[in-house]
């Protein structure tokens, strides 16, 4: 199958970028160093080309109700221009992919008295599933609503760092610097109409901006700034200990339930959605395997697939996310464990190519921040 | 991009180099190899006195990205190791044919060594 490409596929191969696979999109993974990208963000300001990201628009009468049925977390608690993060779980409560659910902000055309509409961000590859899930069961439940998907509509950026506020401010105008961590506004950047939320997947300040697919490169280019690759993008996210769709749980090959991965803060039991009574039988009896952050005592790296073994040598987890924390220096990572075994400072082992690593489960985010 | 190519090296398809110097050679990875592996972050290598064998894993060297074999462009007895790699893996970014070195071997077969890819060789391959 011909990978999906990003409008500016061409810009950053310029520009000297690698690229890789990633959800059936060809991404750019490194630009300079994933170390001096890294670095970038955590102490200044980068820019992530995420175009690979889905975008699904609900709309019309019943759309909140369509969203609330089908994302875990409660879309009645959001006023125009709010987000939250939230999962979309099926009938036994497992997760089929995380979610920023938007709901848009108020514009010329839409005021106060008009159905909300919302924009949400299924992860790369996941735009033709979420539509058709949203479609089906909006016509099972004969609900008035419109889904569009409009993944190849808006190009998303991420400006992240401590310094992405004067940026961003500079070149979408200043009102975005009163948006909290997210909300969003609507902005124009070099005169193209763009939806600029604080949102991101860093764990610093910052703004995520989708921009039309055709004013991709302008937007772009006006945020003057290191680019980053989705190498970089997987070493900031494990700093924070954030989930990756697809490999800290996935419904085929890591099928966990929000609790267990760690995210029950986005499940709203008085709330009616698919997974909801499952989920409530799991919260009640509790969960038998815990999503923990690890950090190597020995020389190594943990990768995703290692296995996690206690003190008696026996196979009691494994690994899904691992790195070398290029803040920290250390080897960290990220995977299961059975709860008893989830509590800070318990020691464990990472077998690294047929021997064991000491290691230690550690509390995240890996960075005080 | 172009990448270094000592003319004075032999090199494996594996992207491996080694010298050819008398007595013991001295073995590492490519200027190419370590610009696609990236940030080198973790070496692991054979200790002095362990056996290595030509086209077998003498080691692992790890990228924040990738994980990648390392195979020995000859058979013989490591006699050097280059340990600072252990508290600093980027030298094999920054000096990939210098300070980034890996392992000194004592060849078995020294004939061996003519068999490897020229450095002509070796730049058809990676151009």
């Amino acid at each position: 199958m011909a990978l999906r490409k990003p409008p500016l596929r061409a810009v950053h191969d310029g520009r000297g970028a690698k690229f890789t696979e990633f959800g059936g999109w060809d991404m750019p993974v490194e630009f300079d160093s994933i170390r001096d990208e890294h670095t970038a963000v955590r102490e200044s300001v980068g820019i992530f080309d995420v175009s690979h990201m889905s975008e699904i628009r609900v709309s019309g009468p019943d759309a909140t109700a369509l969203m609330q049925r089908l994302t875990s977390n409660d879309v009645t608690r959001l006023d125009p221009g709010d987000s939250q993060y939230s999962t979309i779980t099926d009938d036994e409560g497992t997760i089929l992919d995380d979610t920023v659910v938007y709901r848009l902000p108020l514009d010329d055309e839409h005021d106060e008295d008009d159905d909300p509409t919302y924009l949400f961000i299924p992860n790369a590859g996941h735009d033709e599933q979420m539509y058709d899930r949203w479609t089906e069961f909006r016509d099972d439940w004969d609900l008035d609503a419109t889904v569009d998907d409009v993944t190849e509509e808006w190009a998303m950026f991420a400006v992240q760092g401590p310094d992405s506020p004067d940026l961003v401010g500079d070149e979408a105008g200043s009102a975005v610097l009163d948006l909290s961590k997210f909300q969003a506004t609507w902005a124009d950047v070099e005169g193209a109409r763009c939806l600029v939320a604080r949102t991101g997947y860093t764990g610093e300040d910052g703004f995520e901006i989708l921009c039309p697919w055709d004013a991709a490169e302008d937007v772009w280019s006006a945020f003057d700034c290191q680019p980053c690759g989705l190498g970089a993008r997987d070493t900031l996210r494990i700093e924070m200990g954030f989930l990756l769709s697809g490999q800290d749980f996935d419904p085929e090959s890591e099928p966990r339930n929000p609790y267990e991965a760690g995210v029950g803060f986005t499940v709203k039991l008085d709330t009616e959605f698919v997974g909801r009574d499952a989920l409530a039988t799991v919260k009640e009896e509790g969960i038998d395997e815990s999503f923990v952050g690890l950090t190597l005592l020995d020389r190594g790296v943990a990768r995703a697939g290692y296995e996690l073994t206690d003190e008696d040598g026996d196979v009691v987890g494994h690994v899904t996310s691992g790195t070398m924390s290029p803040t920290l220096g250390e080897a960290v990572a990220l995977g299961y464990l059975p709860t008893e075994l989830a509590e800070p400072g318990t020691r464990v082992n990472v077998v690294v190519r047929g021997r064991e690593k000491r290691a230690e489960v550690t509390e995240t985010p890996f960075l005080n921040q | 991009m172009s990448f270094e190519v000592p003319d004075d090296l032999r090199y494996m398809e594996s992207h491996e180099w080694t010298s050819t110097d008398d007595g013991s050679v001295r073995i590492g990875i490519t200027d190419f190899a370590q610009d696609e592996l990236g940030d080198v972050v973790f070496v692991e290598l054979p200790g002095e006195g362990d056996e290595v064998t030509h086209g077998e894993e003498f080691g692992v060297v790890e990228s924040i990205k990738a994980v990648s074999d390392l195979y020995s462009p000859v058979s013989g007895t490591v006699t050097a190791v280059n340990e600072d790699l252990f508290d600093q893996p980027e030298l094999v970014n920054e000096d990939p044919f210098g300070d980034g070195w890996m392992l000194e071997v004592d060849p078995s077969d020294r004939d061996a060594l003519d068999e490897l890819l020229s450095a002509d060789e070796y730049r058809d391959q990676i151009e």
